[in-house]
Order: structure tokens, then C-alpha cells, then sequence
């Protein structure tokens, strides 16, 4: 099944820089898609423009159609607030809130207007359970989140966006600060998300696509290379550039 | 080789010890005028000077009216200039997009602290105290004024809010919170601190000007409280003017008095300001 369709997809910034050209992407659902590639590629560009937080940016020209459970999103009139609770996102860095590890936990769904305690409680334990952070926090959340380590602060954005029971989840580049044990803390989790949600992955590098990747799509200067199976992709690539790039020839 | 180095040595501590010295220059006209003003003051101050009205043509009894009538414009002021400068601020910072229209505004607010104090107090004359007919009063003392605080208020606050950090707006938009909502659960109270700091600087100013409350508010000789916003006052700095040029025979420790006094409400809102920005830097998550 496919939950997000992507068609024609063009991108350029206001500045006159090309983002996207004519991407044509299908990404399927409980699957983790792994979207790769060199630094400038449009990698996270593409991921913003999936939860619409280009809105921000001086995106001038956008062409083409993205779907979402055959919903247009760019549709005029379309709920950008709901598909932001539906479609979350782990950034690069982890950016805690000023704020506790509770509210940090509870901020998405406020704004959206749910006070009901016992509701906030029950997600507060959940989404750290899912994102295993749950027994290293559950006896200190009243704590500022910036008191946790690096690895545990990236967890608790994780959970954050669990909290708003999402369908789909963006994470660009969410290891690329952490040490291999937090990576491989996160990478796990990820495959346990998958069985729940739309995972679309931006990997710090061409070995954590290969580990990870259900699906595979390379990226290269706003165009789209190759997209594949991890399988095949990482093994039996069909395009030149695709196998220069996974054996390091460049990038 | 080893003269070379020491030569240089020598020049890095002269460089340092010129620096020091400049630093500390700069600290003795501050202790100097407090130290001065304290000493010759003090002895005027006691309960009466503070809390009683001046008799004998001003040449003895207490200032309270004075020091009521600055604290009614201090407070009228903030009424004004507050919500006001902002409101300003969050809209510059926020929400102004990069045009011509934004410039201009941005201009505006720039030259707006460039006019003399004197400047505004005509102006004040004009537009508040004839046109709009309000009298010499509180309320045209205190529009007058907040003209004045407002650019203070609006940079200040302004460079607040832009200093909390781009990461925290992107969250908080792709969780789905609204911009608005983002500003007031984030970026506001992150910002906070320093906009009340810059809020106090300005209101700092506003209380120790004369010019602008001279032709608008200020009242040579009035021994009694205003009890409306359209009634004249005494206010300290105008009444420090006037003992000190205008009245023969004044006992100098009187005006040295009145200057103590609002040397302190200068400072004491000074040193709010101070704590208040010491303990957000201490507190601050970023």
C-alpha cells in the first residue's frame, strides 16, 4: 500500500537555486524509505516540502503533486495544522524545548487543545515507551529536557512527535550527532516503528541507509537517481552514478 | 631571540595596562556624581522630605509631590508605551516581511530616538496639551513621554525576540502549533527577560527627563496631589530645575536633596532591571 504519492515534483528557492526537479516517488507504508544521497542533493528539502514546513522557507516555484492518502496537500483550503500533527519530524539536531520533559512531551498535543489529564499521561508513557526512553526519564519528568544527554534528548523528540499518534514520520539526518550506541538505539526503534507507522529517513551516511533502508531512493542535485529495494539497491544497483556513489567514489 | 619576545611581552602589558586604566576611567564619573550627590543630599533627606509638601516657597518642608507626580507619570508612561512598543516589536520581528514598507518603519523607529527631548516636549505642547485640548497634565505628560520610550522599547525588545533561537520556532510550527501559538507559549516568555529589562531602561529615561514634561505636565508650584490623569503635577526632575535656578534664597542642601531622591528611583529601577537579566542568563535552557 502506498501512503504518500509524489508526482512531478520541481522546487526552487527564491534566490534562484533549483531544490527539486521533476521528482516521481511512491512511498509505501509501514516500510522504512530511505531517501540518500550527497550533501545539497535536496534530501531534506524534500522532506520538508512532505509536511509542508517549506511553507517557511523562500520556496517561490513549486510544481507538481504530493498525496497523502490520495489527498492532495497542497490543495487550497488543506488543514497544513492537522497534516503537521499527522506527518512529524526529527530534525538533524535535537531541539528540546525550553520547557520540562513532560511538557516537552505534551506541547504538540496542547496547542492542538486536549487538557484532558489522564489522556496526557497515558501518551506521556506510551511515546517514551516507544521511542525507549521510558525508564530513563519516567522518575525525573518534571526535569528541564535539556538536562538529558545528547542521545537521549534526540529519543525525546522522538517521542514527541509519537505523542501526536502520527501516520507518517520524517527524520533528517537524526543520528548524525550521536555516538554509535545512541545510533543503534534509535535505529532500533525505528524498525519496532515501522510495523506502525510511514518511516521516511534521511541517513548520515551510505552505511546507515544499507542497515536500515526497506526502500531505497538516491538523490543526487535535486534529481532523482535510482529508487530500489534496500536489497537491490545496496547490492545490484542499475545506474552508474548510483554504484559510484554507494562504493565512495564520490561524495 | 630571546630580547625579541620579551620586547613583545612588554608591549602586551603596556596594551593591557592602558585598557585596564580606560576601563576604569570610566567608572569614576559614575562613582563620582553618586558619591557627590549622596554626600551633600543626605542630610536633607529624612520622613518630612519625603513625605511632606514644600513650604516656605519651597525652601523647606518635603517634595512628596514631586515624587508622587514622577511615579504617576512613570506609571502612565508604561501604560502607553508598553503594549504599544511590543506589540511593535513582536510584529518586526515576527511577522514583518523584507520590503520597503518594513524599512521605512524601521527608519522611522531609528529616528525616532534621534530627536532632542526638547523636541518632543513642544511637540507634546502641541498635539496632547492644545489640540487634543487635554490641559497640561498627566495624561499629556505621559503620552508625550512614552513617544520618547518608544524606540528604546521597541529595539530592545525586538533584539529579545530575535535572539530566541530560529530551532525552537521550526519545532513548534511542525507539531502543529499555529505562529501565534509558537510566539506566545515560546518565543515570549524565552524573551521575556530581556524585553522587561529594556522596558525598565526606557521607563528609566522617561522619569529623569525635563524637557519633554516642561510645556506638557510639569507644575512650577502645586503643594498638593494630582487626584486625576488631567491634572498638572510636580515631578522630581522639573522640580529640581526650579529649586536649583528659579527661587533665591534656596538652601542648597534642599536641592541637593531632591537630586538624591531621584538619583534612587533612577537607580533602584536601574538595579531591577540589572537582577532581572542576571538571573534569566542564569536560568536560560539555550
Amino acid at each position: 500500500m502506498n501512503k504518500i504519492t509524489i508526482e512531478n515534483l520541481s522546487l526552487k528557492y527564491s534566490d534562484g537555486t533549483e531544490s527539486l526537479r521533476d521528482i516521481n516517488l511512491e512511498i509505501p507504508d509501514q516500510q522504512i524509505s530511505v531517501i540518500f544521497g550527497p550533501a545539497g542533493g535536496g534530501k531534506s528539502s524534500l522532506l520538508r516540502t512532505l509536511n509542508r514546513l517549506n511553507d517557511l522557507a523562500d520556496v517561490v516555484e513549486r510544481e507538481g503533486t504530493i498525496k497523502i492518502d490520495d489527498q492532495d496537500i497542497y490543495q487550497p483550503g488543506y488543514d497544513v495544522i492537522q497534516l503537521r500533527r499527522i506527518v512529524g519530524m526529527v530534525f538533524a539536531r535535537p531541539v528540546v524545548l525550553p520547557m520540562s520533559i513532560r511538557e516537552n512531551l505534551t506541547y504538540g498535543l496542547e496547542v492542538a487543545g486536549i487538557r484532558d489529564p489522564n489522556l496526557l499521561e497515558n501518551v506521556l508513557e506510551t511515546s517514551l515507551k516507544k521511542a525507549a526512553l521510558w525508564e530513563e526519564v519516567k522518575d525525573r519528568l518534571e526535569d528541564p529536557g535539556v538536562a538529558l544527554s545528547g542521545g537521549q534528548q534526540q529519543r525525546l523528540c522522538l517521542a514527541r512527535v509519537l505523542a501526536l499518534e502520527p501516520e507518517v514520520i520524517l527524520l533528517d539526518e537524526p543520528t548524525s550527532g550521536l555516538d554509535p550506541i545512541s545510533t543503534g538505539k534509535v535505529e532500533e526503534s525505528l524498525q519496532e516503528l515501522k510495523k506502525e507507522y510511514t518511516i521516511i529517513l534521511v541517513p548520515h551516511s551510505v552505511q546507515q541507509a544499507a542497515r536500515t533502508a526497506d526502500q531505497a531512493a538516491f538523490l543526487l542535485q535535486g534529481e532523482l537517481i535510482e529508487v530500489a529495494s534496500g536489497e537491490v539497491m545496496f547490492t545490484n544497483p542499475q545506474q552508474q552514478r548510483t554504484q559510484d556513489y554507494i562504493q565512495g567514489r564520490f561524495g | 631571540m630571546k630580547k625579541k619576545s620579551s620586547a613583545r611581552q612588554q608591549k602586551q602589558r603596556l596594551g593591557f595596562g592602558l585598557l585596564t586604566l580606560m576601563a576604569i576611567l570610566t567608572v569614576i564619573p559614575i562613582v563620582a556624581v553618586v558619591v557627590y550627590i549622596f554626600v551633600l543630599g543626605a542630610p536633607a533627606v529624612n520622613l518630612e522630605f519625603i513625605t511632606g509638601f514644600p513650604r516656605d516657597g519651597m525652601r523647606a518642608g518635603g517634595i512628596l509631590p514631586a515624587i508622587v507626580g514622577t511615579f504617576y507619570l512613570t506609571l502612565g508612561t508604561a501604560i502607553f508605551s508598553v503594549p504599544l512598543g511590543i506589540g511593535a516589536a513582536i510584529y518586526l520581528s515576527e511577522y514583518a516581511p523584507d520590503n520597503r514598507a518594513t524599512q521605512l518603519i524601521r527608519i522611522a523607529i531609528i529616528n525616532l530616538a534621534g530627536i532632542p527631548s526638547v523636541v518632543y516636549g513642544l511637540f507634546g505642547l502641541g498635539l496632547f496639551v492644545l489640540f487634543l485640548d487635554f490641559g497640561t497634565s498627566i495624561l499629556a505628560g505621559s503620552l508625550t513621554l512614552s513617544i520618547m520610550t518608544l524606540p528604546v522599547i521597541i529595539s530592545t525588545a525586538e533584539e529579545a525576540l530575535r535572539a530566541v533561537p530560529q530551532a525552537f520556532r521550526t519545532v513548534s510550527i511542525s507539531v502543529g502549533a499555529t505562529k501565534w501559538q509558537t510566539i506566545r507559549k515560546i518565543v515570549l516568555p524565552q524573551a521575556l527577560p530581556g524585553i522587561l529589562t529594556g522596558v525598565i531602561l526606557g521607563l528609566e529615561r522617561a522619569a529623569g527627563e525635563t524637557a519633554p514634561i516642561l510645556f506638557t505636565v510639569a507644575a512650577f508650584f502645586l503643594p498638593r496631589l494630582p487626584n486625576s490623569p488631567l491634572d498638572a503635577t510636580m515631578a522630581l526632575p522639573y522640580h529640581l530645575y526650579v529649586i536649583s535656578t528659579q527661587v533665591p534664597g534656596m538652601p542648597i542642601k534642599i536641592q541637593y536633596g531632591t537630586a538624591l531622591v531621584l538619583l534612587v528611583f533612577v537607580l533602584s529601577m536601574n538595579l531591577i532591571a540589572t537582577t532581572i537579566r542576571s538571573r534569566a542568563r542564569a536560568r536560560r535552557q539555550w
